[in-house]
């Protein structure tokens, strides 16, 4: 008797509760938005296009500038590149001697070949103006390797003048043996040493 | 101070020379001792025993003597003319026995083989050294020269030189070496650059100082002048100074001014310049301004040297192919070819006393000094041989000796032989290299 008591308190505890419970849940669903926050809403959308607008045109001029940088860097490293060229020229122009025969001055063909390169950077570079310097091996006198350098270099000088550079843009200046570019004793120093090198002012 | 200098230059002027009455009769003027033109030249055996000091037991007296005595036998051993006997072979005591003929016993030194016998006697008082310096023919017992000197210590040198001048101009009939100086190019300083010392190569001293290159001085006729080239404004330029004040002209054309010789007795040069585009001679004035130009030629034109009359130059051209020597009459302007032995002959060098050329020519890749007659048959005397490379010849005012660069030791370095070739020797030991030597008048 007793249980069949405690079963219909339960049952009459249990099932209000179960209907606040389902009441309760269907108002949250139902809850309806009121027109302020609507509102608002539509700004807040508004605002936040704007802003993706905003990076958007901020990325593009990113963009545009990075482009820019790097056309610079382009015409840059096409300057350098020029310049590189330019100095490789001078310096392919200053290192590249003639040589000549034991106690001769005459023009090998090589040396004229090399001379018609000369007589090209000279024509390309109008505003420069070169030191021919005459030199001797060491054998032979001083005295008579001083005249012999000079004459050297005078050949260099006849044979630029003749493909059209101004004489007034060369200079010669014989050394003798003073100033080996090999200072060894052997066929090979002497070999280098007879030559004439040519020094841009 | 004033009182020490005072008296220094008192006795510079005071190391005046003074002949000794009784003997100087018995002075002999004749030159036939020695022939400088004889190339078989017999050495002449010659005593010099150590100077008699003249105080008891002044020891600076004795070290004095010792050296003014080694002094002057090196100095005259240096010409070539003598054999310096042996001082342990004496049989003389010098100490004991007297300085003039009637105190010494001749046979002494003639039984050694000493045809000459040079004494001396020394007395220092405070720093004035007096010397008395006699030669004498020992087989005759004849005095040849005697003379008497006074000056201060540090001019002792100066006075046995002066001697030596003395001795071999009795001997030989010319002044000799003693007072002439030689120019030359070392490289100590690092760069190429011209020195001076006296000529057995004491008292070097450092004459330009260019941070370049310094290149063959010579010497005017009156020993005053010095021309040179340098590299100094960057190319080669002739410079003409004078030795006391400094003081000169520069020729700096475009190309080369090198190679100078003065003309003898004129303060006038000849030099190689190329501003025409070709290597030729010009005769200048001492301040650098072109009298004339002497050759004209296609060739190299390098390297003059005048006869002793000033009327020829002789001088490099390669006119025929090879670098040879010339040389052309000043009056006539003809020019005639002197050597053709070699095809490689060059820095000729007149002998002041002769018709004679010193030159350096290459055989086989090694250069070697020669000498030509310049009239006659001009068959070449090889003079150096088998030692590495020898150049740039030059006379001693006397024409009895030759100075020259050679590279026999490795590096460059300057010696001297006799105009024969004999005793070939360096003359100096400095650091680096050393060429171009010019020898004064």
């Amino acid at each position: 008797m007793k249980k069949k008591l405690w079963v219909c308190l339960s049952l009459l505890l249990v099932i209000p509760g179960l209907l606040v419970v389902s009441s309760c849940a269907k108002k949250t669903v139902k809850v309806d938005l009121p027109a302020q926050t609507q509102e608002d809403e539509a700004a807040k959308l508004a605002s936040e296009k704007a802003k993706q607008e905003e990076i958007a045109q901020q990325n593009l001029a990113r963009q545009q500038e990075t482009a820019k940088q790097h056309a610079l860097a382009e015409k840059r490293r096409q300057e350098e590149a020029e310049d590189r060229n330019i100095i490789a020229a001078r310096n392919f122009f200053m290192n590249e001697n003639i040589y000549f025969d034991f106690d001769k001055s005459d023009l090998k063909p090589e040396a004229q070949e090399v001379l018609k390169r000369k007589a090209e950077w000279l024509r390309n570079n109008p505003g420069e103006s070169i030191i021919v310097e005459g030199h001797c091996d060491e054998r032979g006198t001083n005295d008579y390797n001083l005249a012999l350098g000079d004459r050297r270099a005078q050949s260099a000088k006849n044979f630029l003048i003749d493909l059209g550079i101004a004489e007034s843009r060369l200079t010669r200046i014989s050394y003798g043996e003073e100033r080996p570019a090999d200072p060894q004793h052997n066929k090979e120093a002497w070999t280098k040493n007879r030559r004439d090198q040519f020094v841009v002012e | 101070m004033f009182k020490k200098k005072y008296t220094k230059i008192f006795f510079i002027s005071l190391i005046a020379t003074v002949f000794f009455l009784i003997e100087s009769a018995h002075c002999r003027t004749n030159y036939d001792y020695i022939d400088i033109n004889n190339p078989f030249i017999r050495k002449i055996p010659i005593a010099v025993p150590l100077f008699k000091s003249m105080s008891y037991n002044n020891k600076g007296e004795k070290f004095l003597s010792q050296e003014a005595s080694n002094l002057l036998s090196k100095s005259l051993e240096f010409t070539g003319y003598f054999k310096i006997i042996d001082r342990d072979a004496y049989l003389a005591d010098p100490e004991k026995s007297g300085i003039i003929a009637p105190n010494i016993n001749f046979k002494n030194w003639t039984g050694i083989g000493a045809e000459l016998l040079i004494t001396g006697g020394l007395f220092l008082k405070d720093d004035i050294v007096e010397m008395e310096l006699r030669l004498y023919d020992s087989f005759k017992g004849l005095l040849i020269v005697g003379k008497r000197y006074k000056g201060v210590v540090n001019n002792q040198r100066k006075m046995i030189h002066r001697f030596c001048g003395e001795v071999i101009y009795k001997l030989t009939g010319s002044r000799g070496i003693f007072n002439s100086k030689i120019a030359f190019v070392s490289t100590s300083s690092g760069n190429k650059n011209i020195y001076l010392c006296e000529f057995d190569g004491h008292n070097p001293e450092q004459l330009t100082y260019d941070k370049s290159i310094t290149l063959s001085p010579a010497w005017s006729s009156d020993a005053k002048w010095i021309a040179y080239t340098s590299y100094s404004k960057g190319k080669p330029d002739l410079y003409i100074k004078h030795l006391k004040d400094k003081h000169g002209a520069v020729v700096a054309r475009k190309g080369l001014n090198i190679t100078p010789a003065w003309v003898p007795g004129k303060f006038s040069l000849a030099a190689a310049l190329s501003f025409s585009g070709n290597s030729e001679i010009y005769l200048l004035t001492g301040t650098g301004k072109i009298i004339k130009k002497l050759t004209n030629n296609w060739g190299i034109d390098v390297s003059p040297t005048f006869s002793p009359d000033g009327g020829k130059m002789a001088f490099v051209s390669n006119r025929s192919g090879s670098p040879q020597i010339y040389i052309m009459d000043l009056d006539s302007g003809q020019v005639k070819r002197l050597t053709f032995h070699g095809r490689y002959n060059t820095c000729p060098s007149w002998s002041p006393k002769s018709d004679k050329i010193a030159y350096a020519g290459m055989e086989n890749g090694e250069i070697n000094i020669y000498t030509i007659e310049v009239e006659g048959e001009n068959s070449a005397l090889q003079l150096t041989h088998n030692a590495g490379n020898n150049e740039s010849p030059t006379w001693s005012p006397d024409g009895s000796l030759i100075v020259f660069s050679s590279t026999r030791e490795g590096h460059s370095g300057i010696y001297v032989m006799t105009a024969y070739g004999t005793d070939q020797r360096r003359l100096l030991a400095l650091p680096g290299e050393q060429t171009d030597p010019g020898w004064s008048p």
